[in-house]
């Protein structure tokens, strides 16, 4: 099982902070289409993917146990 | 504990006292605060967000990029997430050196590294609206998933 984690405006547009689902397997990139498509995401061509709290690539293939997080661009600051 | 996410109003001497060393000759302390405006608009209050335990982690790597980069730096940063109003303190950077001009440069460099790559994001909340902000001007794309080298070494 894999923990997805979302923020600012995805947090809106899926309602929830986070998921549970099984993307072990599939790549990054993969599992950014689908929950898109699933969810109706926008603006996902900005958004950076972090694995277990390190940005990663979208061709990196998730473990079991994985943390992943979409992260739209940053505004801190 | 040099590099927090704090949900409560930051005390700014504590994080300077997190970088007193008796080999420093300067301390800079940048203090990022809540604009009224922005172009012409009226901001209410701002809403931060964090990804906290990643925004750590990315705050205690851009500590290291200094320490590298600015021999003999140290370097304390809070930033703070919750319910922000107008002049409040969103970000306290502190850096020492052993020479003035390294102190400036490098904490010059902490608040832009802030801005590319820490998992935070702010909520405008304007009186006829709200919106999360992303990169300012959304004008940075990301078509590899994560940024490049270029926008890294920055």
């Amino acid at each position: 099982m894999n923990k997805i984690l979302f923020f600012a405006h995805l947090r809106d547009a899926v309602g929830e902070e986070y998921l549970k689902l099984n993307a072990t397997g599939k790549t990054v990139g993969e599992l950014k289409v689908e929950l898109a498509g699933s969810y109706n995401l926008p603006k996902l061509d900005t958004v950076m993917t972090a694995v277990n709290e390190e940005f990663a690539q979208d061709d990196e293939v998730i473990q079991d146990g994985d943390e992943i997080a979409f992260i739209p661009p940053v505004s801190g600051g | 504990m040099n590099f927090q996410i704090s949900k409560e109003p930051i005390d700014i001497q504590s994080v300077i006292d997190k970088v007193v060393q008796r080999n420093a000759g300067a301390i800079t302390t940048f203090i990022g605060t809540v604009r009224e405006l922005t172009k012409g608009k009226k901001t209410l209050f701002l809403i931060y967000d964090a990804y906290e335990a990643m925004a750590v982690k990315k705050l205690e790597q851009i500590g290291r990029e200094i320490e590298e980069r600015w021999e003999g730096a140290q370097v304390a940063i809070t930033h703070r997430v919750g319910r922000l109003d107008i002049t409040d303190i969103a970000v306290v950077i502190a850096v020492s050196t052993p020479h003035r001009a390294d102190a400036y440069e490098a904490n010059r460099y902490a608040i832009e590294r802030i801005k590319e790559i820490v998992p935070i994001w702010k909520k405008e909340h304007w009186e006829d609206g709200e919106e999360w902000m992303g990169n300012q001007l959304e004008t940075v794309a990301y078509p590899s998933g994560k940024p490049e080298e270029d926008d890294l070494n920055e």
